[in-house]
């Protein structure tokens, strides 16, 4: 009895200080910015939706918003197709150097993002990609591909071996066993590897700052900072900004966690 | 319609283990043929070889004549039933059936999977789910998808070992009458000597990867090849001692005896073989199986199947006589069979 009273206290307080700072930015970017540092308030009073308003209306917080979209779902689609057919060659087939190949994978995405920040200004440069979307996404994928076929590979060691073979014996080849069988038995792999992959460039913001020029290609989390002018943070405006990034995300989770949840290999073999 | 034909074949994994050693066996059009052995005796590999998920390390399998080792096994119109089913749980019970026609892209998909779904009693269980299923029915949902394509032989491996026994007896009823009215090879790998007897047109005995006999069921039963064979076929299993070990059938030294619990007798007369203390009592139902301690034997008990009219207690004292002319002699040295 004790003991569980006592998982309910650090559950509570767990949860309390995971939520407390969104709860906060929720509530600040409703309030107005005389009140804002005035009296730091979390009963929410006197709300208004100046903050949004300007950030549409004085800003044009929709472009970034746009070019994170395109950016980000550009990589995720990208990065899972190619990363599905990789990662199902790697869990699957059997061939020379394979544990040499997926250390190699593993290895591009150790290198530490700021160092190749220069070379890789200087080669988008000469390939006149800098302030485009693929200027973006091609180095976006350096990253999201390892992380992908990481992940893929290890969804796809999961299968039973027994499907695919029972495809083979039906007389599909492996790109017709890949697409008709696999594929959508992995669906709540690919859509993880999709989530987080969408989640990283979504919310990346060394490459953005770096290989962007100006605000029509901007991203979200670059288009925020940016908001700071030479004298005042408008902190209202951040916090509006926040919490309309959060929206997307958070969306995307609960409408997927049901799809990653739900046991879809369930009646395949016996169970 | 297809015969298969196994020519030394070997198969060797990646980490050693040799699973196969040198097989050499004729499928014959129409037959069907079971794959009996304990598990790891390399029947399951065997099967797997013929329908080409693995690619021997020796030796060639032919269909119809035609060396087939290198094609793949998509290209072979071989159907194959898993131990584990293997139905696609994305899929409703239609879709798994289609899945092989659609590939081959034939005409007249709606109509043979009706049939087929017909002839296995599933037909209103189309629209559903595997995981909607019994395990019975996902049963026949495996076997129709192999069944709907009209294949050239069928590979069933263990297909019954996730039933239960009651289900399990009735469903080889059906897998029997099914060959006989497809009239098409089928493979059959288990480890369940009863299944291998009722069903086998032949039966192939496995140890090991090797080959250990193929013959009919009642020959295999009747004129085992050798010890092994003698004590895996046949069940309760049959009794093996060294002549000398206390009971002697008038073989030489050097002599493996074997006699099946049913081809002892129990008689009071002098004429005994021996004697043997009771030490458990089996009721079987129609019969009972009684484990004998006899004096003179340094090993196991002696199975005796009786009679279940007559009445016998754990701690009797009875005589018993050997069938003489039931009595299996192998050679000590090689295991094989002694006898003509």
């Amino acid at each position: 009895m004790i003991r569980r009273r006592g998982w309910l206290v650090v559950t509570t307080l767990l949860v309390a200080g995971l939520v407390l700072p969104i709860y906060w930015t929720l509530v600040s970017s409703f309030t107005p910015e005389s009140r804002l540092f005035a009296a730091p308030s979390l009963v929410p009073h006197g709300l208004v939706f100046d903050h949004y308003r300007a950030l549409f209306t004085q800003r044009d917080f929709w472009t970034p918003i746009r070019n994170s979209l395109i950016v980000a779902s550009a990589t995720t689609m990208v990065s899972v197709a190619l990363g599905a057919a990789c990662a199902y060659a790697i869990a699957r087939l059997r061939f020379r150097g394979k544990s040499l190949l997926l250390a190699f994978v593993l290895a591009v995405s150790m290198f530490p993002q700021m160092a190749i920040v220069s070379p890789l200004y200087v080669v988008l440069r000469a390939m006149h990609l800098l302030n485009t979307y693929p200027g973006l996404v091609l180095p976006y994928l350096t990253f999201a591909m390892p992380l992908a076929i990481w992940l893929l590979v290890g969804f796809f060691r999961q299968l039973p071996a027994d499907l695919e073979e029972a495809a083979m014996m039906d007389g599909a080849g492996r790109m017709r066993t890949l697409r008709e069988v696999i594929l959508p038995l992995a669906l709540p792999g690919l859509a993880t590897t999709a989530i987080l992959t969408f989640l990283y460039r979504w919310n990346e913001f060394l490459f953005a700052l770096s290989f962007t020029l100006g605000p029509e290609r901007y991203t979200v989390p670059v288009a925020i900072t940016l908001f700071r002018g030479q004298y005042q943070v408008p902190w209202g405006q951040v916090l509006a900004a926040a919490v309309i990034a959060t929206i997307p995300v958070a969306a995307i989770v609960l409408v997927a966690q049901r799809r990653i949840i739900a046991g879809l290999t369930s009646g395949a073999v016996k169970g | 319609m297809a015969a298969v034909t196994l020519r030394r074949v070997s198969k060797r994994f990646p980490n050693g283990a040799l699973a196969v050693r040198d097989v050499t066996l004729e499928i014959a059009d129409g037959e069907l043929l079971v794959l009996l052995g304990p598990s790891g005796s390399g029947k399951s590999t065997l099967l797997r070889l013929i329908a080409g998920l693995d690619v021997p390390t020796a030796g060639a399998v032919l269909i119809d004549g035609r060396d087939v080792t290198a094609v793949p096994p998509q290209h072979r119109d071989l159907a194959m039933v898993f131990q584990s089913y293997a139905l696609y749980p994305h899929k409703t019970v239609r879709q798994n059936l289609e899945f092989s026609l659609r590939v081959r892209r034939v005409t007249g998909i709606a109509g043979r999977v009706q049939r087929a779904a017909e002839l296995l009693g599933i037909a209103a269980l189309l629209d559903r789910k595997p995981a909607e299923l019994s395990g019975g029915q996902r049963q026949r949902v495996a076997l129709g998808r192999a069944i709907v394509r009209e294949p050239r032989a069928f590979l069933l491996d263990e297909p019954l070992s996730n039933l239960d026994p009651l289900l399990r007896v009735s469903t080889r009823t059906e897998l029997a009458l099914l060959h006989r009215r497809l009239g098409t090879t089928m493979v059959y790998v288990t480890h369940d000597q009863e299944e291998a007897m009722t069903l086998g047109t032949r039966i192939a005995v496995m140890r090991d990867g090797r080959v250990e006999q193929v013959d009919a069921p009642l020959d295999v039963f009747r004129r085992p090849a050798n010890v092994f064979v003698a004590g895996f076929v046949g069940s309760p299993a049959m009794n093996v001692w060294e002549e000398g070990d206390g009971l002697s059938a008038g073989a030489g030294q050097g002599t493996v005896l074997g006699i099946r619990p049913h081809d002892i007798e129990l008689t009071d007369s002098t004429a005994a073989d021996g004697r043997g203390r009771i030490e458990v009592v089996e009721p079987l139902g129609a019969a009972t199986l009684i484990h004998l301690r006899v004096d003179r034997r340094s090993s196991d008990l002696v199975r005796v199947v009786i009679s279940a009219d007559r009445a016998v207690a754990v701690g009797d004292v009875v005589g018993f006589r050997l069938r003489r002319d039931r009595v299996h002699q192998f050679d000590r040295e090689t295991g094989r069979r002694r006898d003509g």
